[in-house]
């Protein structure tokens, strides 16, 4: 009998010479108290968290919690079913009402996850003898939902608006054309010139899809995402969403004005085949949209952390994945995975926590450190942190 | 798949320019398992045939593609449509 795990031996036989040097494991680590968006204490220490994109801090703000205790109070503990049969309570309408308020837009459909978001929507509306035409660098969900479909896959060149036109022109006449975007890509926390795609795309006939999963709550004048702050968003036919990030729950969605949206709702798999969201999620997620819709000050406080961690961490000599902050995502490249494995954890010795990204999911091979500010970070804990990778940094000969 | 074929000369041409290993180059030749490339020189490659020849190759056509020789083939039938 071959043994079908033969084929991670090259992954495990990569990770045990990686934790053989008595690393502590990356992708193992547990938090044993969370005590607010920014703190929790692991391995029994005080630690800052910075890899968590919790942008707007929401996971905490009293009035989410005490929603999210009515609806286990009123509601159970969960739906036990689909969101076409027994799964759709008054909250799942309700905060489908509270996206389409904050969106301005006619349609919302929620899913269990933004994962699944990403899966039904793209498998569903590109179907076979359709062309999805995507960015290389898009999400793991937007690569699945692709291959959960029958369409032709096309990628471009990441952020390349001549790449995209060009194939666009190539496509045959009168097959559909879907485009996937993204607003920030999460791994370099770059964002995508997505009034130039968007036109690109119009013009030769493509639906758009833009994912906005980092930009919701924060970017933009309402919070909408990139393709509000470059005037596009009336363009985009589909935004594809989640509640795992400024929202401080979990759940994904997808907003649109696409006159039979609501049809999805019957042909969608990953939405029907699935248990719907509980009722204490979605009563905490439409809380919390709803206060986005006025969180100004805080979007104020998120963009000057962010400043100041970029250029705090240029000048101790790291080098970044963008040239300026365009996000709440500030990526540290690594020169190699041993080397960003020992910074991640000399990191945690010192009481910080930060994402250590690797290989597939980065682009081009890289090791990346990513940083994720959130609003509830103090100016006096960014001071923290560039202190904390200062000594990191000069420990592991980084710096 | 004949050498001298044209289109298999031009794709080879353009695989000649991405062999920076200098592994030596036939229509039998990988693309995995020989040329070893990256990702990021995979999506190079392909543009560049894509522009050479003014076609789509979608990533599920490049999935059944294994070797130059291969390659020429698809492009010959793309060209043609």
């Amino acid at each position: 009998m071959s043994d079908l795990f033969s084929k991670f031996d090259p992954l495990i036989a990569q990770r045990e010479a990686l934790l053989s040097t008595g690393l502590t494991d990356p992708f193992n680590l547990v938090m044993e108290k969370v005590e607010s968006p920014t703190v929790a204490i692991c391995n029994g220490k005080r630690t800052i968290l910075l890899g968590t994109y919790n942008y707007m801090g929401m996971t905490f703000d009293p009035d989410v919690i005490a929603a999210g205790k009515k609806a286990l109070d009123e509601f159970g503990s969960g739906t036990t079913g689909s969101r076409v049969l027994n799964g759709t309570y008054s909250g799942h309408r309700a905060v489908e009402q509270a996206l389409k308020d904050f969106y301005a837009m006619d349609h919302a459909m929620v899913f269990s996850t933004g994962y699944q978001a990403n899966l039904g929507i793209i498998s569903t509306i590109a179907g076979k003898d359709d062309y999805i035409v995507l960015d290389i660098d898009s999400h793991a969900s937007i690569y699945d939902g692709c291959a959960l479909g029958n369409a032709q896959i096309v990628p471009f060149r990441h952020n390349d608006i001549e790449a995209l036109e060009k194939r666009l022109k190539r496509i045959p006449e009168g097959a559909g054309k879907l485009v996937v975007l993204e607003g920030v890509y999460s791994m370099l926390g770059d964002v995508a010139p997505l009034k130039e795609m968007v036109a690109v795309s119009k013009a030769n006939g493509g639906m758009v899809l833009v994912d906005e999963a980092h930009s919701m709550g924060f970017i933009g004048e309402h919070g909408r995402g990139v393709a509000e702050a470059q005037g596009v968003i009336e363009d985009v036919d589909f935004i594809i969403g989640t509640f795992s990030k400024s929202v401080g729950t979990v759940g994904g969605f997808c907003v649109s004005n696409h006159p039979k949206f609501e049809i999805l709702r019957l042909v969608c798999r990953p939405y029907v085949f699935t248990a719907s969201l509980p009722p204490s999620v979605v009563a905490t997620a439409a809380t919390s949209i709803g206060k986005l819709m006025h969180g100004a000050g805080k979007r104020a406080h998120l963009w000057e952390n962010s400043k100041k961690l970029h250029s705090g961490l240029k000048a101790l000599g790291f080098t970044l994945g963008t040239e300026q902050p365009q996000s709440a995502i500030i990526a540290v490249v690594m020169p190699d995975l041993e080397t960003g494995a020992a910074m991640w954890e000399a990191l945690l010795e010192e009481g910080l926590y930060v994402n250590l990204a690797r290989p597939p999911a980065t682009p081009s091979g890289m090791t990346l450190l990513r940083c994720s500010l959130c609003a509830e970070h103090s100016s006096e804990q960014v001071d923290e942190i560039l202190a904390m990778f200062g000594a990191a940094g000069r420990a592991t000969g980084c710096i | 798949m004949d050498e001298s074929d044209a289109i298999y000369g031009r794709v080879k041409a353009l695989v000649d320019t991405f062999n920076k290993k200098g592994v030596p180059v036939t229509p039998e030749t990988r693309f995995q398992q020989d040329l070893e490339w990256d990702s990021l020189t995979v999506l190079d490659f392909v543009a560049g045939v894509e522009d050479e020849f003014d076609i789509i190759i979608s990533m599920n056509m490049q999935a059944e593609i294994e070797t130059v020789g291969q390659l020429a083939d698809v492009v010959r039938k793309l060209a043609k449509d």
